[in-house]
């Protein structure tokens, strides 16, 4: 049992709220937010059972060659080859275990296999830009790719999207659900990409910035990036709050 | 002393406009097996603040099952399994920005001290120009004295924005429209 902030027995301890960590729903540098965000406060909600609970899929849905974007046709994609691997935590540092990792990227040129997507910029017959992965025991994952290009976009004059991965995760709780993108080291395109400078916090933002990762290199054959994942954990119960760490 | 500080966690991202490679699934809409014989379905439309439907919008939800029980170890009463019942639907916006999820009412779920929360379905909201998901719940219009004891529809105190989170009858289930903004704005709760 836990309590909430109106002083009632909780079932369940809730997760931590993070907000400060995420970009506002109203941010005028992103012009699309303009008529997509909320505007009255939003409604507490307290982490009861449908919130503490979740999803917990991936049993079945994942295939042989969900997790290697380069083998998913006949032929091999064009562009750089790349490992990107990492593990899923929470904010506690517990690893999350067979965990869905879903992702979706554009292709070595920056262009998507989509309909909406027209820029003059081929497809790749040999790329469809899909991945799907489950954590292990120890909360990693592991996707073989190649590196997305950047692409145009209208949201302002000359804009550009520096190169990225879509991510989505599911954690083991509906409070832990994110949706977010993974980008590389050192993309000159930062400045003025919206999406980028919507996070409040500099330090938030690395955190979406892979690691070049020398030592997962596979020579000969593909660079490695690792990305750790961190979703929200457990608030502290009265219980591990009283502990003194002295 | 080890540093026991929680970790910062990752920051959201928009979905994008083409979170349709990505995220949908055949069986997406299927919070339970097709051909369920208690199932139905929750239809509506996703708008933007000029009422125009979002045609790159995605809806999850998530639910008890009609014993108002989860198949997940957190539940301090117990994981249940329960075949042909995922409790997890996830459906794009097609071109008139409606999503639907094929289901069965959830049961009753305890709440916090002694409570009893009416049943219930969290949803879960992306789109491209939303930067981080919106949540939002969807409570059923014939269970009116549950909803009136419900303790997070009592905690909206406006009549017309709490009638927001209650879906409409419909032919085959539910209507359950979302707007983003509007004098009909749907109430989205902090999770």
């Amino acid at each position: 049992m836990t309590t909430d902030s109106a002083g009632r027995e909780r079932p369940v301890p809730g997760y931590l709220r993070d907000h400060d960590v995420h970009p506002p729903l109203d941010y005028p540098g992103y012009r699309s937010t303009a008529l997509r965000h909320p505007k009255r406060p939003l409604q507490l909600l307290p982490h009861l059972l449908t919130e503490v609970t979740g999803p917990l899929l991936g049993e079945g849905r994942i295939g042989e060659l969900d997790h290697d974007l380069t083998r998913q046709h006949a032929g091999e994609p064009q562009g750089q080859r790349i490992i990107v691997h990492g593990q899923v935590r929470d904010s506690d540092g517990r690893p999350i275990p067979h965990t869905l990792v879903e992702i979706w990227q554009a292709n070595a040129g920056g262009r998507y296999r989509h309909t909406g997507d027209n820029w003059p910029c081929p497809l790749d017959p040999n790329f469809t830009g899909v991945g799907r992965a489950l954590t292990d025991a120890e909360g990693r994952y592991r996707f073989v790719t190649v590196q997305p290009g950047a692409y145009p976009w209208k949201n302002h004059d000359n804009a550009w999207r520096p190169a990225h991965i879509h991510f989505s995760l599911f954690g083991r709780a509906f409070t832990q659900r994110l949706v977010t993108q993974m980008y590389f080291p050192g993309d000159p395109l930062f400045f003025q990409d919206p999406m980028w400078n919507s996070i409040p916090d500099d330090k938030a933002r690395e955190r979406l910035v892979c690691r070049f990762d020398y030592e997962n290199t596979e020579p000969e054959w593909a660079l490695a990036y690792e990305w750790d994942i961190v979703l929200r954990g457990r608030e502290a119960t009265p219980f591990e709050s009283e502990v003194d760490d002295d | 002393m080890a540093d026991t500080r929680p970790s910062p966690t990752t920051p959201s991202q928009t979905v994008g406009p083409y979170l349709h490679i990505g995220l949908p699934w055949p069986d997406g809409p299927f919070a339970v097996a097709e051909g369920t014989p208690e199932g139905f379905w929750i239809c509506g439309t996703l708008y933007d603040g000029a009422g125009q439907p979002i045609a790159d919008g995605l809806v999850e939800t998530w639910q008890a099952d009609p014993d108002g029980r989860f198949d997940h170890p957190d539940d301090p009463r117990g994981a249940v399994p329960r075949p042909g019942f995922r409790g997890f639907g996830r459906c794009e916006t097609d071109e008139r920005g409606e999503y639907r999820i094929f289901t069965v009412k959830p049961g009753p779920v305890p709440g916090a001290g002694g409570t009893v929360q009416a049943p219930h379905i969290d949803v879960s909201v992306f789109a491209r120009g939303m930067l981080h998901r919106t949540v939002t719940r969807v409570y059923f219009p014939e269970e009116t004295e549950a909803n009136a004891a419900d303790p997070v529809l009592n905690g909206v105190a406006d009549d017309r924005a709490r009638s927001t989170l209650v879906a409409a009858p419909a032919e085959d289930g539910y209507r359950f429209d979302v707007r983003l903004q509007g004098e009909d704005e749907t109430v989205f709760f902090d999770v």
